[in-house]
């Protein structure tokens, strides 16, 4: 059960209803800028002879919620990728990774926030469509469960393939996006990075991060082997100069108790 | 170089040092306020496009990085067991300290909401660099402040806390080892995130290895320029018996680094890149010929490595190789997905050099008032001494 939206740029007349709602449904302050800033969460703009919309495609396995180090990004069940401005530290990991270069800064802000398309959380979990598919005089931003808008999508394709580019945009990419988007243009030409990785990104890090606990574990174990083995070595060079020799479980037994005895004397009872 | 340091140490005598010190510091100051009241915009050059520049850049990446003289040399000393190394352990440590307390005071003025920082305590999410990057600068300045300890406490003689340190010596540096190989590599994995946006002269799978390799090579090149330093500065003689082993040691870990990096060049294509140079590639090349082919081909020479002006002119390279290799994954390499330019603000580079200034001026405290070199120990001993105390067997 996840939503989304589907955006179809052939029904997109570029009159800007979607920002203006989002606005009003977001409080955010106007005017509605002409790319995406930390107070505009979605603009349409004209690129190559048509209308796209630019907003957070709200990702399946989203980048920005895996590098966040502070958890304040957080996919939700629902479908939305919302953030929580409480959490936020300010390390803007999220605007550096963001394969969309979605989130965006309050760079004049001296106590700044991210700011980026929620999905209308508040809206979605309540049952309602997102404000900007509301607000869509022409039914070119589509909003229902991301299965749906796939199947329509894909019908919208056979049944216009003149119309469309055959390429549903977020359907693979890093791993599928909840916003998808229909172009009778192909996508590079509106801005979008292509072709964009079929997998997730966050994969490309934890495969590393998921590595640690070992790394600990073995690197632990031969660090102390190493001082162990260097340590014994000048034990025994010692034990040979006064001519004393013992079997290996005799000087390990005795190399415990000197331990016990050094820490006794020092720490315990120095 | 050489001729510039002699001359720091005579004018310090008639205060121009100091006048400059105080002089950046109240720019500082100003600046702090600025960046406080006015926010990130109006002191930076950051932009939406362009969100990490000089503070991350610089002041974090090759401030973690040049500290990395600690771990290689503690390890070095308390467990390969190399004990004739133990003179220059503890400015050694100094260093990373300093660097790391350095780090730290970059990451107020770049964070957003620094006030904030302690939020990684609280709010965990595993799956983040960014989250092993916090736990690593917190956990390892905490290590770093215990092997110093025991300098402080020997200036003031302070004998049971002391005795606490020396008895957990070599948890603390096998701790010590670990986050530090942990950290050094996680920056690296920083930019593992961004295959779109990092250009393929620097992208690689094998980054966090890149960055642990350099790092430990820089870290020896930092431990031979502050020895240097550390003589012009205090009349010392500089332990060429001790830093010549040091930089064989450099020469090799730099030697697997080129390799690997031009390896990886040949694997990703890179080397396309370098047929027709453009910004990067000349970039690059500057970076791989001046700060690492050109070091280790000079240490390679018995001749070189073992007068003292070529051993310190290797280390130098090497650590400006360092510098260089991480401001070009960060910025050189970041510019063009950005589709912009990014130079560092006046402010910003001012920031960078005035927490430079205080890390030379807390070393040169630290030097004139703690125990730090071996000659100006409080009571010398005839034991060899380790950075936590004698060791026993």
């Amino acid at each position: 059960m996840s939503v989304g939206l589907l955006f179809d740029t052939t029904r997109c007349i570029g009159c800007g209803a979607c920002s203006a709602a989002c606005k009003e449904q977001n409080r955010l302050p106007l005017p509605i800028e002409p790319t995406l800033t930390a107070s505009t969460w979605t603009v349409v703009r004209e690129r190559q002879g048509v209308n796209v919309r630019s907003l957070c495609m709200h990702c399946l396995e989203p980048t920005c919620v895996s590098v966040c180090p502070v958890g304040a990004l957080i996919k939700t069940a629902g479908g939305p990728v919302t953030y929580d401005a409480a959490k936020c530290i300010g390390c803007r990991y999220c605007i550096m990774a963001c394969p969309f270069g979605v989130p965006k800064y309050q760079w004049d802000r001296a106590i700044p926030i991210v700011g980026k398309c929620i999905l209308c959380r508040e809206r979605v979990d309540a049952g309602m469509p997102t404000a900007c598919a509301s607000a869509c005089p022409t039914g070119a931003t589509l909003f229902g469960e991301r299965d749906a808008l796939v199947r329509e999508a894909r019908s919208r394709i056979q049944s216009g393939p003149a119309l469309y580019v055959n390429h549903l945009f977020g359907l693979e990419e890093v791993g599928g996006t909840s916003v998808l988007m229909l172009s009778s243009v192909p996508f590079e030409g509106l801005g979008f990075k292509n072709p964009l990785p079929k997998h997730p990104l966050p994969m490309l890090t934890w495969q590393v991060l998921s590595k640690i606990p070992d790394l600990v574990l073995m690197a632990g174990v031969l660090l102390y082997g190493i001082h162990w083995i260097t340590a014994r070595r000048e034990y025994v060079r010692a034990v040979a100069v006064r001519g004393d020799s013992r079997g290996p479980a005799a000087a390990f037994a005795g190399w415990l108790r000197s331990l016990w005895c050094r820490l006794y004397r020092r720490v315990v009872r120095p | 170089m050489n001729h510039t340091a002699t001359m720091g140490v005579r004018l310090s005598r008639i205060g121009f040092w100091q006048a400059a010190f105080g002089l950046l510091l109240l720019a500082m100051g100003a600046v702090t306020v600025v960046r406080f009241t006015r926010g990130l915009g109006a002191t930076t050059n950051l932009s939406d496009a362009f969100p990490w520049g000089l503070w991350i850049g610089f002041d974090v990446l090759c401030g973690v990085g040049l500290a990395a003289g600690a771990f290689t040399l503690t390890a070095v000393v308390h467990l390969f067991n190399l004990r004739r190394f133990e003179p220059i352990v503890r400015p050694t440590v100094l260093t990373a300290f300093l660097g790391y307390l350095l780090v730290i005071a970059g990451l107020l003025f770049d964070l957003g909401q620094p006030w904030r920082i302690w939020h990684a305590l609280i709010f965990w999410n595993p799956r983040s660099v960014m989250f092993e990057v916090a736990w690593c600068v917190m956990l390892y300045t905490t290590v770093l402040a215990l092997e110093f300890a025991p300098v402080v406490f020997e200036r003031f003689r302070l004998e049971r806390p002391r005795r606490v340190l020396r008895a957990v010596t070599t948890p603390l540096v096998i701790v010590g080892v670990i986050l530090s190989t942990l950290h050094q590599s996680s920056l690296g994995s920083l930019y593992l995130i961004v295959p779109l946006k990092l250009h393929p002269l620097w992208y690689t799978p094998l980054l966090p290895f890149l960055f642990f390799i350099s790092a430990v090579g820089a870290g020896i090149g930092m431990v031979i320029l502050e020895s240097y330093l550390s003589q012009r500065a205090f009349g010392r003689h500089l332990e060429m018996e001790l830093l010549e082993p040091l930089a064989r040691v450099m020469v090799v870990v730099l030697g697997v680094y080129g390799l690997l990096r031009i390896r990886v060049l040949l694997e990703n294509g890179g080397i396309a890149e370098l047929r027709h140079p453009g910004y990067e590639a000349w970039m690059f090349v500057l970076e791989m010929g001046l700060g690492v082919i050109l070091p280790v081909l000079l240490l390679a020479f018995d001749r070189v490595r073992t007068s003292q002006r070529g051993l310190v002119a290797g280390a130098f390279l090497a650590v400006l190789g360092f510098v260089m290799n991480r401001l070009n994954v960060s910025v050189t390499g970041m510019e063009a997905a950005a589709g912009v330019r990014y130079v560092p603000s006046w402010m910003e580079i001012l920031v960078s050099l005035g927490l430079v200034g205080l890390g030379f001026a807390a070393f040169a405290l630290a030097a004139r008032y703690l125990p730090i070199f071996p000659a100006m120990r409080a009571a010398p001993r005839a034991r060899g001494e380790g950075l936590l105390g004698p060791f026993e067997d």
